[in-house]
């Protein structure tokens, strides 16, 4: 097994996977931190602790991207050589489209309006469209459809994006 | 002076030999020092037998330093000379200063700020250096030999000035700083140790000055901080200054002296401590020994504890709303934490532990006296940065850089780099370009906070990147790296990819021994000392030399194979000329020797670590830890 630099699955000793388990993930990243971090080598030259702290702020980076589900598939399309171009692809299929628009009218009205019930119902809605997106993104990176992935990753991106929106307007 | 030597990555020089390390609290109001013996941690008690001391200082004079109860003696007869809770000024500017509230007079300074006192103008940091000088004498004292080194504990939601701050007063001190800990994180390690049991906890560290809230999850030997929230400047002097505002409303007085009001504020203290451990008589009454106003009239403070609680809510409620920051960053709910550590005397207040039990739902831990557990976990990690491991004792902190990082972009609008909460060390780099036809440089300007405007952030460093070749607007490709260490320090490296032009801002300590000043000492050392003594440090540095050459040897017959030919030439050549001058009989020849041989093996070293890491792994068995 070769550790290039940016092999993130590999310097876990995890495959290559958009299915994950996150307790699998913590324990691997805790095995890593336990050999690099440079508290492990606080006896050492400056040279040595040096090269310890770039292994471990490399494993950190690892752990946050593959921890996400969102920043995984991203990972895992852009490793494979397909460039999400998320700033100058801005094409998306017509449907996609016209639900987007739909959700930032439904967000301005909830902002406008304020109704407790409305945002827990939008937050479900899109909370529910996630969890589509999810499972055909899962579908076309297992099948190695990873141009197809792409698109899908960036209406996922969207989603996000407005989520983040209705969570902050939440009441906590 | 260090040694760089290349040893085993993970094993200690000198592995059967105790190295002692210890840990130490810089309070706002008190400081200790703490050292694990026969497996223990345990404080250090000062001469009189006190494990807390005083963080105050008092220059007579005579120009000689009292540090602790001393310096306090003289807090009523010279209140602007008897400098206390110095640690609100770490790191800040002059203009802070003025803004703090503090009694003292301030002086600009080139790098910070200085306080003017009777006898002597000293910076913050050279308050916090004397201070722990003592700490360090004491340890040495009590030990019964020389530090390798201390951990030295910080609020989690210091800043990357305060902490330098802080770094910069140890070195000044001579000790050799192996890490600066969090101090949320010193009381999780003395409370997880102690306990053993997995989950999340919520540190709820409420000190003199400072206010710190961390949620750390504990399992399979990892103390991993998710979220960590504060504010810099609240803590108990808050606390006993809103006992002082109010005795002074009702008594119609709005100008006391300096002296009255250091009385009043320590009368306060007392008042509230007495207020925490009194739960049968609810009314003190305090005597101010100064007159006011007239003479023969003093000051007798009163109140009970249902009054000072109504005036001690605001502040209660600050914290509270840091709790909530700090579960909102890291996704908990307050029934995801399995309990609640109480960190700081000021914790003992019954106000806010039935706050605390009220938010969190549950009794909060407090069986760890709360002065003391911040310098027993630092003394743990010490003991265990030192190279003191027995097998089975292996857990590891994985800590998180407070307040988001930035830089400033066109607009005065700030690019955040690393967010707040990220692990550390991280490593993050993003690109800028340039906006005019044939810039040939770009000013970094590196930020902290959480703003999005600059003028709202902490300006951290300033620097330029110079060289660019000319090109057209937005052509140039600026990668600017953000690296944040383990001890939470920041440097910034900018760097211009087709060209390679570099330019960079590092921590660089204000206080600390150039070369030429450890050369010039030598030599010094040399001219005065008699002929044993000379022949002492002949024999020290022929040791060192002869220690260097025999691990480069060691090195070079095991992972040659890492080196080009001319690389390995050249290394035996350095390796020659250090032994040739270690047979000679001057000093500072076979010291330049030593330093000649460590840089030119310098990347030989990081190679040699690199294929070690790998190999780790690679290689290792699930069951094959440390």
């Amino acid at each position: 097994m070769t550790l290039n630099e940016q092999d993130h699955f590999a310097l876990f000793g995890l495959p290559r996977s958009f299915v994950l388990d996150a307790g699998v993930l913590d324990a691997a990243w805790k095995r890593v931190a336990m050999t690099v971090h440079p508290d492990r080598f606080a006896t050492a030259s400056a040279v040595e602790k040096r090269v310890a702290m770039q292994w471990s702020a490399r494993a950190n980076e690892a752990y946050r991207i593959l921890r996400d589900p969102l920043s995984r598939a991203r990972y895992l399309c852009e490793s494979a050589g397909v460039d999400l171009q998320t700033e100058t692809n801005t094409s998306m299929s017509a449907d996609f489209l016209m639900q987007q628009m739909q959700w930032h009218e439904q967000l301005d009205d909830i902002r406008d309006s304020g109704d407790v019930k409305d945002c827990a119902a939008f937050a479900a809605e899109l909370s529910d469209a996630l969890t589509v997106t999810t499972a055909t993104v899962q579908q076309l990176l297992e099948a190695k459809q990873y141009s197809e992935a792409a698109a899908r990753i960036r209406e996922w991106m969207f989603l996000d994006k407005i989520i983040t929106q209705v969570r902050a307007f939440e009441p906590t | 002076m260090a040694l760089l030597q290349i040893s085993e990555p993970g094993e200690s020089p000198a592995p059967h030999q105790r190295r002692l390390a210890v840990g130490i609290d810089l309070g706002t109001t008190h400081s200790l020092v703490a050292a694990v013996r026969s497996s223990v941690a345990e404080v250090l008690p000062d001469e009189h037998g006190h494990y807390l001391v005083a963080s105050a200082l008092y220059v007579d004079a005579d120009q000689a330093s009292h540090v602790g109860q001393a310096a306090l003696s003289h807090q009523v007869a010279h209140p602007l000379d008897t400098l206390v809770s110095i640690k609100r000024l770490m790191g800040r500017s002059y203009e802070d200063a003025l803004a703090s509230g503090m009694p003292y007079q301030f002086l600009p300074d080139a790098q910070s700020v200085k306080i003017h006192t009777s006898h002597a103008d000293l910076s913050p940091v050279e308050v916090a250096a004397q201070i722990l000088q003592k700490l360090k004498v004491l340890a040495e004292g009590t030990l019964g030999d020389a530090l390798v080194g201390a951990v030295i504990t910080v609020p989690a939601y210091f800043d990357d000035a305060q902490r330098q701050a802080t770094r910069d007063a140890a070195r000044l001190a001579g000790l050799n700083v192996l890490r600066l800990l969090n101090e949320p994180t010193a009381a999780a390690i003395a409370y997880g140790l102690d306990h053993g049991s997995e989950g999340v906890y919520a540190v709820y560290d409420l000190g003199g000055g400072t206010f710190d809230m961390s949620l750390l999850r504990l399992s399979r030997g990892v103390f991993e901080v998710i979220a960590t929230g504060g504010d810099t400047a609240l803590g108990g002097d808050d606390f006993d200054a809103l006992i002082v505002e109010d005795a002074l409303r009702t008594l119609g007085l709005d100008n006391i002296s300096h002296a009255e009001r250091r009385s009043l504020l320590s009368a306060a203290r007392r008042l509230r401590e007495a207020l925490s451990d009194t739960p049968t008589a609810d009314t003190i009454h305090t005597e101010h020994t100064q007159p006011i106003s007239q003479p023969g009239a003093c000051i007798a403070l009163s109140l009970s504890r249902a009054q000072f609680e109504v005036l001690a809510q605001p502040l209660i409620d600050q914290t509270l709303a840091c709790a909530r920051r700090a579960l909102k960053d890291a996704n908990l709910l307050v029934s995801d934490i399995k309990g609640v550590v109480m960190v700081g005397g000021a914790t003992r207040m019954p106000i806010v532990r039935a706050a605390v039990h009220t938010f969190f739902g549950s009794t909060p831990l407090t069986d760890l006296d709360p002065d003391q557990v911040v310098a027993l976990g630092a003394a743990l990690q010490a003991n265990l940065l030192a190279g003191n491991r027995h097998p089975g004792e292996d857990w590891l902190l994985l800590d998180v850089t407070p307040l988001t990082l930035g830089m400033e972009t066109m607009g005065g609008l700030v690019e955040h780099i690393i967010p707040r909460n990220s692990t550390i060390p991280v490593a993050r780099a993003q690109e800028f370009t340039t906006f005019k036809d044939g810039q040939t440089a770009l000013a970094i300007h590196v930020v902290q906070g959480e703003r999005d405007l600059v003028s709202d952030c902490r300006s951290l460093a300033r620097f330029e990147l110079r060289g660019i070749p000319p090109m057209v607007a937005g052509a140039a490709r600026i990668r600017v790296t953000f690296q944040v260490d383990a001890d939470g320090l920041l440097s910034v490296t900018a760097r211009e990819i087709a060209s390679g032009v570099e330019a960079s801002v590092t921590v660089k300590p204000s206080y600390g021994l150039s070369d030429e000043d450890v050369a010039r000492m030598l030599t010094e050392g040399m001219a005065q000392a008699d002929h044993d003594a000379q022949m002492r440090m002949l024999r020290e540095q022929q040791v060192d030399a002869a220690q260097l050459i025999e691990s480069v040897q060691a090195a070079l017959s095991a992972d040659a194979d890492l080196l080009t030919a001319a690389e390995q030439t050249r290394i035996e050549q350095q390796l020659q000329a250090t032994q040739r001058s270690a047979t000679g009989d001057d000093v500072e020849a076979i010291r330049l020797a030593i330093k000649a041989l460590s840089t030119a093996t310098d990347d030989f070293a990081a190679k040699r670590m690199d294929r070690s890491i790998r190999a780790a792994l690679t290689g290792r068995s699930l069951d094959d830890v440390g």
